[in-house]
């Protein structure tokens, strides 16, 4: 084993020095890695999902010159964002011009729920990956949100980490959080929540039945996101969906 | 597990360098991963070796030097660490602030060979 570190010199994990490392590690009187040239180090300062920003910035500018507002919808599975935007459809329909991106791993079950809304919805099946990247979005723009479209709903797939590293070229990200899930979500996973300058609180019509507690809620997101803006509805009694509505009226003008 | 995207990522930006600047192979890569990136260190290090397989930076060592969040203060232009769970300022309680690193997801540093053709 090796005393500086306590690898056992293997290809391994492990943490030293501050730093993370993948090894075959080459320790005190052993020989590093032959080097048949020589080795030179070039510093750099190179974003590793550049690739990914540079179609995230052509999607902004496409969305730009065409008119559209994108929000990018981000939340755990099962937190109500497909109910949430069938009832905002529903609710914008003949009033704002929407369109819909919904991503899943498997099926095309949200498309079909969005379907027949009076807006354009487009599915993406990621398979195995747990989030939407730029490059899946550009390639559907202008078949979606062409048209006059003002208002495009990226629905990502439902994961409270993984999707908040990638841009999608969105105007700004907004998360939904069910009531169900507790209030201390956005302090536990402030990777998504200290980004999302809006939060919905889905699911309110439960708060009856649950030990729920709007303020020690509120008073989560405000700790990782302090000027964050917060709606409470509740897609399936209706309750605060008006408010929701006006302000992506507003949104859209 | 979007770490296999970051690595797939990371190895496609790898191989870009060792081609412009005329390598033949990258033996080290030095990452800085921020606290707010949403990459698992632990994560990353296990997927790299796998996806630089048969690439010019197959057998690299991968460095990540972890970056913890910082916020700037709006009110009294203070620069501070950042609890990872509250967003403001440690030296004036504002909550005015700005995050000023965290989200670091970089290549700062790699390695590369000249290997004899």
């Amino acid at each position: 084993m090796c005393k500086e570190c306590g690898c056992d010199g293997g290809e391994q994990l492990h943490f030293h020095d501050g730093h993370w490392h993948s090894h075959k590690h080459s320790h005190g009187a052993e020989p590093p890695a032959p080097a048949e040239g020589g080795a030179r180090t070039v510093a750099l300062q190179q974003k590793i999902l550049s690739r990914n920003d540079e179609h995230a910035a052509r999607n902004r500018s496409w969305l730009k010159e065409h008119g559209v507002v994108a929000v990018n919808l981000i939340s755990s599975p099962g937190s109500g964002k497909t109910l949430l935007l069938e009832r905002t459809l529903e609710g914008l329909r003949g009033r704002v011009p929407c369109a819909v991106i919904t991503g899943d791993q498997h099926t095309d079950n949200d498309a079909r729920r969005l379907q027949g809304k009076g807006a354009p919805v487009r599915q993406i099946e990621t398979l195995n990956a747990c989030h939407l990247d730029a490059e899946q979005i550009g390639r559907l723009l202008p078949d979606v949100a062409s048209d006059g479209i003002r208002l495009l709903f990226i629905e990502n797939v439902g994961n409270l980490v993984c999707p908040s590293a990638f841009d999608l070229g969105e105007s700004f990200k907004i998360a939904l959080l069910s009531t169900t899930e507790g209030e201390d979500k956005p302090v536990k996973y402030p990777t998504l929540f200290s980004v999302a300058p809006v939060v919905v609180l889905t699911k309110m019509d439960l708060v009856p039945h649950l030990d729920w507690n709007a303020a020690a809620c509120r008073s989560c997101l405000r700790q990782v996101c302090p000027g964050v803006y917060i709606f409470e509805v509740s897609a399936k009694t209706g309750l605060g969906m008006e408010t929701w509505l006006d302000y992506l009226i507003k949104l859209a003008e | 597990m979007h770490e296999l995207s970051i690595a797939v990522a990371l190895v496609e930006q790898v191989e870009d360098i060792v081609a412009r600047e005329r390598a033949t192979r990258a033996s080290k890569v030095m990452i800085a991963v921020g606290s707010l990136s949403g990459a698992e260190p632990e994560a990353l290090l296990a997927v790299f070796p796998l996806v630089a397989e048969g690439t010019v930076a197959d057998g690299a060592e991968l460095v990540i030097e972890p970056v913890a969040a910082r916020v700037r203060c709006r009110s009294c232009g203070g620069e501070a660490p950042a609890e990872l769970g509250f967003m403001g300022c440690a030296m004036c309680g504002s909550r005015e602030v700005e995050l000023s690193a965290g989200r670091e997801l970089n290549i700062t540093s790699i390695e590369l060979f000249e290997d004899e053709r």
